[in-house]
């Protein structure tokens, strides 16, 4: 077996990039939810630190280093180590196989090379992403659990069930968009919404799964522990729930995580439903530009995208009160399963009678 | 020894391990964590084998929602070495006649493997999403369709039980 030593290169390159990426959005993302939350309340919001307070994120930052970390006596203390560390660890994995961009070709002295702005095209593509959802709730519970606090007990209970009932929605939304896509790779599912308009319809998923987007989006929402489903970390009768007992850089972790997973997930959103780095008129700017401008000019587009989602997550954090529990899982199992299910039925009958290519 | 077979010996010795822990641990709640660490072992076989589809599914549906609900169980009820019930003597006996005689299949079992046989790394496409899925709803639609019968079968099941249970507490009340 031979190994590509360029494509090992490339590929830790690729991966240092996007880990950085994540962690400076996810950096800026606390200082956009402040100034959000700030705008939509009619206050000023951070301000001091830097021009527009642009440095508060590194102010944030230096503060938790410095802050005083404090275990809990009672606490099972590996657990209460191990958990922060598997909850940022599990939200920087599924980046792994977000298409970032199209491929783009370097010539080199050895002839032309082609490099993928994917990290891994494997070819259970979302089941990966549903792999790491799944697994990513153990940060929660494990940190809720080893804490030996009855807040965070309950925290992490409501988590767990939160997060088993919103995947059941989650998966069945999806199993329409599969059956449209016929793949389950990502980055065959962003090529097949290749522009905008194809001569016939919208070629992106949103247009042909306005009712999937909608269930999905309302499941990410969920997963994400974002208000209006923030149950977990209630800060008025949980008190901040899983995180309570921690403190310094291990808070800061899973604050930060949150954030991640907020990117994570926008860049999921925008390549399932919204073209991921496709955009209109892309054939003639293809054209126009060398194939090096044109991969970073569609990762410019794709992260458009996934700021606009970002700036949805918090409009609406900002602008609907926190569900009740017992209403949240309500929601869950009686409305959006069964809507995911008609909507799973009316595609397949769709496809079925009318776009049946026997 | 090729790549494939380091990853191999240490996927195993992982798994083997790990299921060790899982037995010999005193706190419930680290066996789960280490029953989680095995199936993540099982999975890489799968994925060795080629078997992406499996391996993943694996993950998804043991380690993601079993193990949560184990785990969500276990926090429930706060099970620790304080609590722990002592248990009678003939649960030890039972305990001991039925592991005696797992030990007797196993080793019976064992006692023709032959230690040669180098392990399969590669078994082909069969475990690739779009083989899997022609197999199981061209030749296997029938087992396909009544086992899916079965899950059903027990999840009303599962729910008459759970609403039954509610039911009395109201009329007790």
């Amino acid at each position: 077996m031979s190994i590509d030593t360029f494509l090992i290169l490339e590929k830790i390159i690729l991966v240092v990039i996007i880990i950085a990426a994540s962690m400076g959005v996810a950096a800026y993302s606390t200082w956009a939810e402040r100034k959000v939350a700030a705008v939509m309340q009619d206050r000023i919001g951070p301000l001091r630190a830097g021009p527009f307070g642009l440095l508060q994120p590194l102010a944030d930052g230096g503060k938790l280093f410095f802050k005083e970390e404090i275990v809990p006596d009672n606490s099972t203390k590996w657990l209460f180590m191990l958990a922060p560390a598997m909850f940022i660890f599990t939200s920087l994995m599924t980046s792994a196989i977000i298409p970032w961009g199209p491929d783009f070709v370097i010539n080199g002295s050895e002839g032309a090379r082609t490099v993928a702005l994917q990290v891994a095209d494997i070819n259970i593509g979302i089941l990966y992403v549903f792999g790491v959802v799944s697994i990513g709730v153990y940060g929660i519970m494990l940190g809720g659990w080893a804490s030996n606090n009855k807040f965070s007990l309950l925290s992490a209970i409501r988590a767990a069930s939160q997060a088993i009932s919103y995947e059941l929605a989650l998966g069945l939304s999806l199993i329409a968009l599969l059956m449209l896509t016929g793949t389950l790779s990502l980055r065959t599912i962003v090529e097949q919404q290749h522009g905008f308009w194809d001569g016939n319809y919208f070629t992106w998923n949103f247009f042909k799964q306005p009712l999937g987007f909608i269930i999905f989006l309302v499941c990410s929402f969920a997963e994400l522990n974002r208000a209006p489903f923030d149950m977990p970390e209630s800060e008025s009768e949980l008190n901040m729930g899983y995180h309570l007992e921690y403190s310094s850089m291990k808070l800061g972790m899973f604050l930060f995580a949150e954030y991640i997973n907020m990117f994570i997930s926008s860049a999921v959103l925008a390549t399932l439903f919204f073209g991921g780095y496709n955009f209109p008129w892309m054939d003639q700017v293809q054209a126009a530009v060398p194939s090096g401008i044109f991969s970073l000019i569609c990762v410019g587009v794709l992260m458009a995208k996934v700021v606009g989602f970002i700036l949805f997550f918090m409009f609406v954090r900002w602008t609907l009160p926190r569900f009740r529990f017992d209403q949240l899982l309500n929601l869950g199992w009686t409305k959006l399963i069964p809507l995911a299910l008609f909507n799973m039925l009316v595609t397949g009958a769709v496809i079925l009678f009318f776009f049946n290519k026997k | 020894m090729s790549l494939h077979d380091i990853i191999f010996w240490i996927l195993s010795l992982w798994a083997i391990v790990c299921a060790i822990f899982v037995v010999i641990s005193r706190n419930p709640v680290n066996s789960v964590l280490f029953l989680i660490a095995t199936f993540f072992a099982i999975s890489g076989h799968y994925i060795l084998m080629n078997a992406q589809f499996l391996a993943i599914v694996n993950i998804i549906v043991y380690a993601g929602a079993i193990m949560v609900l184990f785990l969500f169980v276990i926090m429930l009820m706060n099970l620790n070495t304080d609590t722990e019930p002592q248990k009678s003597r003939l649960v030890h006996f039972a305990a001991l006649i039925s592991a005696g005689s797992l030990l007797l299949v196993v080793l019976s079992a064992f006692r023709k493997a032959e230690l040669t046989q180098i392990p399969v790394t590669d078994a082909g496409d069969i475990g690739l999403i779009k083989v899997l899925g022609k197999t199981l709803f061209d030749h296997y639609v029938l087992p396909f369709e009544l086992s899916s019968v079965l899950f059903l079968a027990a999840m009303v099941g599962a729910m008459v039980i759970g609403r039954k249970e509610v039911v009395e507490e109201k009329s007790t009340k």
